[in-house]
């Protein structure tokens, strides 16, 4: 069964001053308003979320939405799948529309962050670690800075191209309202920055944020009844790769972003150049190249020059993240893929504003740990 | 750790083996199964009194709960019997693409009181890895 998406939402993103429930309620709400059914066609309603639990002690946060939305008796489940959760969330959505068990679904992911130390953030979001990593005290951007240290030595990627990027997100969010920072940089305030994980500095790294980002999906003939303005999953897969980072053959592979790349294209009989628009996890900055190398946009060791040559930017060949990205539209974990796939949506619609590109298929990936686990989508507008 | 956890450390295994399946494919730590043929990996290799080369590395200020700042991690290579297997650990210093390094063994490599996991589902001494 082919399955739209009919409606999409976001909060704000940053340092908000509303809880998970709030959140969650917020962009849950604004999805409905924005879509042409209303909450009691809902039948499912997931929630794609990380750690509401461990970050605020609040648990069963699916069923905290259902109710505040007036969506009982519909079915709730909440997805974690670390920062995938996201993505996680799209596929379940998915799943449950294609499966023919629900007609209409609502999915909503955030993030409570901004309220712990930075210290204990990064412990939790570190504990996706093995046991041999954990004791050591690694973090993801440490792991993002081993993997930038690797890919410059390997590929003479020049360390500004990394900044590059960042600097690319962080003009595209100027022209986004719900970013969490809509402010220019430059290549030297990356580099002028406070050293994090050497060599890599504070401004290559996402912030930690609050939010919450909610899509609306049911089956294609449903969504002709009430709108012509619809999306279309065109394609949706996920892999996994290694749970121990080291144990991977080639470090620089992003294995898991291959193949679940891969297996979307397949199902949308699509290639890497059918797509238009692309929002990427650039957690940290290297990722952006990683997952175009991996995606099959660059060759191994070229995805650097993309953003270096404009390719990237909102009027190159291949916009990557319009949004901001995770680095400048920010990153509530469970949001962030619930995020990338709304800002496909208004880009397809035509309504993306200021940012708008010219596209008519678009890719999203989400990547849990540092390439752990990871859906990526193909979505195409609807006609 | 929470008011009522167990506070015992689980029993030290300062390892540092590799493990190997009869195939002779060889992991760092060990799984269930293979992860290259799924075979029982059926003996170990004790990797501590080897050398290793560095195969990536960062120092970090962005430390989390528990961990000291800044803390120097590395990825080596250790070659056994012509095939190689990796590792993750701290460093005792910054220490270069290339360089070579032998394990040096700590009592705790971080404050589990400090650390969000619980602090008998793993154990917290091991090995920092030092400029030979």
């Amino acid at each position: 069964m082919d399955v739209a998406i009919i409606g999409a939402a976001m909060t704000d993103f940053g340092d908000r001053d509303g809880w998970i429930r709030e959140l969650l309620a917020e962009a849950g709400r604004a999805c409905l308003d924005d879509a042409p059914v209303g909450g009691e066609a809902v039948e499912h309603c997931y929630v794609a979320n990380m750690a509401s639990g461990e970050l605020e002690g609040q648990t069963g946060v699916m069923n905290a939405l259902a109710h505040d939305l007036d969506l009982l008796p519909a079915y709730a489940e909440r997805v974690d799948q670390t920062s995938a959760s996201g993505a996680a969330g799209v596929f379940e959505a998915y799943q449950s529309v294609a499966s023919g068990a629900s007609e209409m679904t609502l999915l909503v992911g955030g993030e409570k962050m901004t309220h712990r130390e930075t210290a204990e953030t990064a412990d939790l979001v570190a504990s996706v670690t093995h046991p041999v990593e954990y004791r050591h005290g690694v973090t993801l951007p440490a792991f993002g800075a081993m993997a930038a240290r690797l890919y410059m030595a390997e590929y003479d990627a020049p360390r500004e191209s990394l900044a590059e990027v960042a600097v690319k997100n962080h003009h595209n969010a100027t022209h986004n309202p719900y970013a969490q920072f809509q402010t220019e940089i430059d290549v030297e305030t990356v580099l002028d920055s406070p050293m994090v994980n050497d060599p890599l500095r504070l401004y290559d790294y996402c912030p930690v944020s609050d939010g919450s980002a909610a899509l609306l999906f049911c089956p294609v003939e449903e969504a002709r009844k009430y709108t012509d303005e619809y999306v279309r999953v065109a394609g949706v897969a996920g892999a996994t790769d290694t749970h121990v980072v080291h144990e991977r053959p080639d470090p620089l592979a992003m294995e898991a972003v291959a193949e679940s790349g891969e297996q979307a294209f397949e199902m949308a009989g699509w290639e890497p150049a059918d797509i238009d628009v692309a929002e990427l996890h650039d957690m940290v900055s290297v990722l952006e190249p990683l997952q175009l190398e991996a995606l099959g946009f660059s060759e191994r060791g070229q995805g650097w020059q993309a953003a270096v040559e404009g390719r990237t930017a909102l009027d190159g060949s291949l916009p990557v993240n319009p949004s901001g990205g995770l680095k400048a539209r920010g990153h509530p974990l469970g949001a962030t893929g619930v995020a990338q796939v709304a800002e496909l949506y208004w880009q397809l619609l035509g309504d993306a504003g200021s940012r708008q590109v010219t596209a008519d298929r678009g890719l999203a990936c989400n990547v849990g740990g540092f390439g752990n686990c990871v859906i990526t989508s193909l979505l195409e507008v609807a006609g | 750790m929470s008011a009522g956890e167990r506070s015992d450390a689980r029993d030290s295994d300062r390892d540092l083996l590799a493990h190997r399946c009869p195939e002779g494919h060889l992991a760092y730590p060990g799984h269930t199964v293979c992860s290259e043929c799924g075979e029982e990996q059926s003996e170990t290799v004790d990797l501590s009194g080897r050398t290793a080369e560095v195969l990536t590395w960062t120092e970090s200020v962005a430390s989390p709960s528990g961990v000291r700042a800044p803390n120097t991690l590395a990825i080596v290579e250790f070659t056994v019997d012509g095939s190689s297997v990796r590792a993750l650990g701290q460093t005792t210093e910054p220490v270069a693409i290339g360089e070579t390094v032998e394990p040096v063994p700590v009592e705790q490599l971080r404050d589990p009181e400090e650390s969000l996991r619980s602090v008998a589902s793993q154990s917290w001494d091991g090995y920092r890895f030092a400029p030979v």
